[in-house]
């Protein structure tokens, strides 16, 4: 079954005129790994809101799971349906990590036990056990976001998209979300959705898409995408760095086969200079 | 106008509970037209000391009291605090700090969200009214508005009407950068220019600080995250770690002590990780760690074993 | 980077420290309440005693409670001035005009002084002990009650965790905002309130968009963790009274027993 389904959807801001989503067409999987390139206005972020039903479609239609999205079951899809923003600083709600965590689960009326469990959960998943008594305002900007995504996995959700989530980290910051959303897709089967514009963390997704005027201009695995350089310049994006430099030694006569990988391309360079 | 600290030490909340030592003893020094890298976690100290350069942040007075002090027997004295930049002693008091300011622009980051007047040209001309000594003429505020916006890419007579609320992200924020520059600074101070912006977006920006250190500016300093982005960019990067200066050199060098600055916790440039893996594979390559000279020194390697 | 310390929430662990946050809002209410039914100076007597133990339990530096009353020492001065000058006694000193100054007038506005400070000091040492978020948790549940009447408790208490949380990045922000208007040559020390007040524009206008677009995308985040309000919402945390609080609520019960007994009596009633 697709997790997440949207069918010609359109989306546009009354005062601004002209489409931000502009009838849109995309289907995920169950328990993939998505993530959505497209330079600053390309309308990435109007979809992650669109999906949990925070906007709603001009036009189309979006379904989760099966169940198409509509005012009456909001609630329903966005406990399955969970979003990470990009500002670290303005996504909790309390002051202290545990009491953050607990909000979503407290909202839909969860027992106290249960949350105790999910709070647990949650903490584990992201790795930051050790925080939970800590004042969220004086963590870093990754364990800010790790503790913003706990506060989602509390809902358990079997979606969560990351509305570049990674923007305002530092590498070391971007690196602890990208391993954790990798972790939670991959041991907790949950699909992700990751809107970013850093060609970088699109490597180890199973799908890349590209959007343009918000629609989808591009899609594949990410190989397939990043084999597009042109292309991609065009719509303000570009290859993951190692990828331009395979492609700059290739343009200088060495026959360096395609990888996104720093070993394979160590071998290649070895191959090909000796 | 030449940078030079020494013995520069800052404490937040001095006194009280929360007392956080952000800057100890850094000493530092930035020649004049150098396009100078600034490394280091957050919390490093590196903002700290940044926002000394022009003043925002002062040395305290208590820092000066030594001069006064004579040492007791067999007491050495603590080292003078130093800090000036040019002309200007910033450990003085009676430094004209405004003037200063004058010559040191900072933009801090997401600067774009420090933009508040009704018009593009006006909130451009902010800092040249209240730099100037007596008030500039309106022509004279468009020529300086004009050849600011121009220099950072943007169209005055497209633009300089607009309310800057309704352009897009890379415009805003190159409006704010043409907001710092418009009084011509000597030197630029830029708190990680590139943050948030698609990877255009990135390689534009920096073209246009190569641009503004070429044409307008002798020194650009750049605070960064990025390894990539200063092994590609600056003459010389100092590396910031829980308040301290541990290394000041040129990036090739810099990047070589890998495993130093993977023990702060810090990266190394793409560049530097694929030498040390060539090394490890028995092919060593001499580069200075830009894209380019990576790709010349290989591509050279081949001819010469062809 | 700067670490604003909210109120004056003083973080060590003590006995007061770890009291319950209600029984802590309602002994001070009690206290209050002793401090204004006390009319004579064993009142009061009784008053500090309780509270210098409070104080050396909460390992509060001493010298930082008395600090607090450098804050209030004008209204001090005045209320002392006033009453020395303006009460009208018996056992006259001095008069000259409508002013005199009494044994009784003296007596009197002394009384008001003491009762001044313990209640500034009173008051202040809930906020050392007590931090803002319990402080709310306190509230929030101390209104409970007033669910009854449809008063939505549990969204002042939202609002008011929220302010609390989102005050110090606010403050940070100002300042960061300030400084790179700074940096542009803004000067909000000189001039005169006019020029100041137009000094502040350029601060103001990017903090109130910086406040918007806070609080959009928190909205946001809180939607899409399922916010409905109060309605059928559970609560993870549970405040629990322990011994402490039991402790509390007999020093409390027995400062306002000695004082009304005191009253009733007229012991040494002024």
């Amino acid at each position: 079954m697709n997790a997440l389904e949207l069918k010609g959807v359109s989306f546009s801001y009354e005062e601004e005129g002209g489409f931000r989503i502009d009838n849109l067409n995309l289907t995920v999987g169950e328990g993939e790994f998505v993530a959505v390139l497209g330079h600053n206005g390309s309308g990435k972020s109007t979809l992650a809101r669109l999906c949990n039903g925070l906007l709603e479609a001009d036009a189309g239609e979006i379904s989760v799971f099966g169940v198409p999205l509509d005012s009456k079951n909001l609630f329903e899809i966005r406990k399955n349906v969970g979003v990470v923003f990009q500002n670290p600083d303005n996504q909790t709600v309390a002051t202290y990590v545990e009491d953050d965590v607990a909000f979503g689960a407290e909202n839909i009326g969860l027992p106290r036990e249960e949350i105790g469990k999910r709070i647990d959960f949650a903490l584990k998943a992201t790795g930051i056990e050790q925080l939970r008594h800590s004042t969220a305002a004086r963590l870093s900007g990754g364990q800010k976001q790790r503790v913003a995504i706990a506060g989602v996995l509390a809902l358990k959700p079997k979606i969560i998209i990351l509305d570049e989530s990674t923007a305002m980290l530092d590498p070391r910051g971007r690196r602890e979300i990208v391993e954790v959303v990798n972790k939670l897709n991959k041991e907790e089967g949950i699909t992700v959705l990751l809107i970013t514009h850093f060609p970088e963390e699109a490597l180890m997704a199973d799908r890349a898409i590209v959007m343009n005027r918000g629609t989808v201009v591009m899609q594949g695995t990410p190989r397939e995408v990043f084999a597009r350089q042109e292309e991609l310049l065009t719509y303000n994006l570009d290859l993951p760095r190692i990828g331009i430099i395979c492609n700059r030694l290739r343009a200088l006569g060495l026959n360096i086969a395609d990888t996104m990988d720093e070993d394979e391309l160590v071998k290649e360079i070895v191959r090909c200079v000796s | 106008m030449r940078i030079v600290a020494e013995h520069l030490s800052y404490t937040y909340n001095a006194d009280t509970l929360f007392a956080t030592a952000a800057l100890k003893d850094v000493s530092l020094t930035v020649e004049e037209g150098e396009f100078f890298g600034i490394i280091g976690h957050t919390g490093s100290g590196k903002s700290t000391f940044v926002q000394h350069l022009n003043g925002l942040i002062r040395v305290p007075s208590s820092m000066k009291r030594y001069k006064k002090k004579k040492p007791k027997k067999g007491q050495a004295l603590p080292p003078q605090t130093v800090l000036t930049v040019g002309e200007y002693d910033l450990t003085d008091k009676k430094t004209n700090f405004r003037e200063l300011r004058k010559h040191v622009g900072m933009v801090f980051q997401y600067p774009e969200y420090q933009l508040f007047a009704e018009t593009v040209k006006e909130d451009v001309a902010f800092g040249l009214k209240n730099f100037s000594e007596k008030k500039p003429t309106n022509e004279e505020i468009t020529e300086a508005v004009r050849a600011a916006l121009e220099v950072v890419g943007l169209n005055y007579n497209e633009i300089a009407k607009k309310s800057p609320f309704e352009l897009s992200g890379g415009q805003k924020r190159r409006v704010a950068i043409a907001g710092v520059i418009v009084t011509r600074p000597e030197i630029l101070v830029l708190d990680e220019p590139a943050a948030g912006l698609d990877p255009v977006g990135k390689r534009e920006i920096m073209e246009l600080l190569h641009k503004l250190h070429k044409e307008w500016c002798k020194t650009v300093i750049i605070v960064s995250h990025d390894m990539d982005e200063i092994s590609e960019n600056c003459t010389r990067a100092a590396v910031f770690s829980e308040g301290s200066v541990r290394y000041v050199l040129p990036p090739h060098e810099l990047f070589q002590k890998r495993e130093e600055l993977r023990a702060l916790g810090l990266d190394i440039p793409l560049t530097a990780r694929l030498c040390e893996k060539l090394e490890q594979a028995g092919v060593k390559l001499d580069c200075d760690f830009t894209i380019d000279d990576f790709v010349a020194k290989l591509s050279a390697l081949k001819e010469g074993k062809a | 980077m700067k670490d604003v310390s909210f109120g004056q929430y003083y973080p060590v662990s003590s006995f007061v420290h770890r009291m319950d946050p209600r029984l802590k809002i309602l002994f001070l209410i009690a206290f209050i309440t002793a401090i204004f039914l006390a009319t004579s100076f064993y009142g009061l007597a009784i008053c500090a005693g309780v509270l210098l133990l409070i104080i050396l339990l909460s390992r509060v530096p001493v010298g930082k409670v008395f600090r607090e009353i450098r804050g209030i020492l004008f209204i001090v001065i005045l209320t002392s001035v006033l009453n020395i000058f303006f009460y009208r006694g018996e056992t006259e000193y001095w008069s000259w005009k409508f002013l005199s100054i009494t044994r009784e007038g003296l007596i009197f506005s002394a009384f008001l002084v003491c009762r001044l400070i313990l209640l500034v000091t009173c008051s202040s040492m809930l906020t050392y002990t007590t931090s803002p978020v319990e402080l709310t948790d306190g509230i929030e549940s101390l209104l409970t009650p007033l669910k009854w009447i449809r008063f939505p408790v549990h969204e002042l208490a939202l609002i008011m965790s929220i302010a609390l949380r989102f005050i110090p990045i606010l403050m940070d922000e100002t300042e960061r905002i300030k400084n790179a208007q700074k940096a542009r040559g803004a000067d909000f020390e000189s001039g005169g309130l006019i020029k100041r007040i137009r000094a502040i524009v350029p601060v103001l206008i990017p903090l109130l968009l910086s406040a918007l677009r806070r609080a959009e995308e928190l909205g946001d985040a809180m939607d899409a963790r399922c916010y409905s309000g109060g309605r059928k919402r559970t609560k993870y945390k549970k405040l629990r009274l322990t011994w402490r609080d039991f402790v509390g609520f007999l020093v409390g019960a027995a400062v306002v027993t000695g004082v009304v007994l005191l009253r009733v009596y007229g012991v040494g009633t002024l």
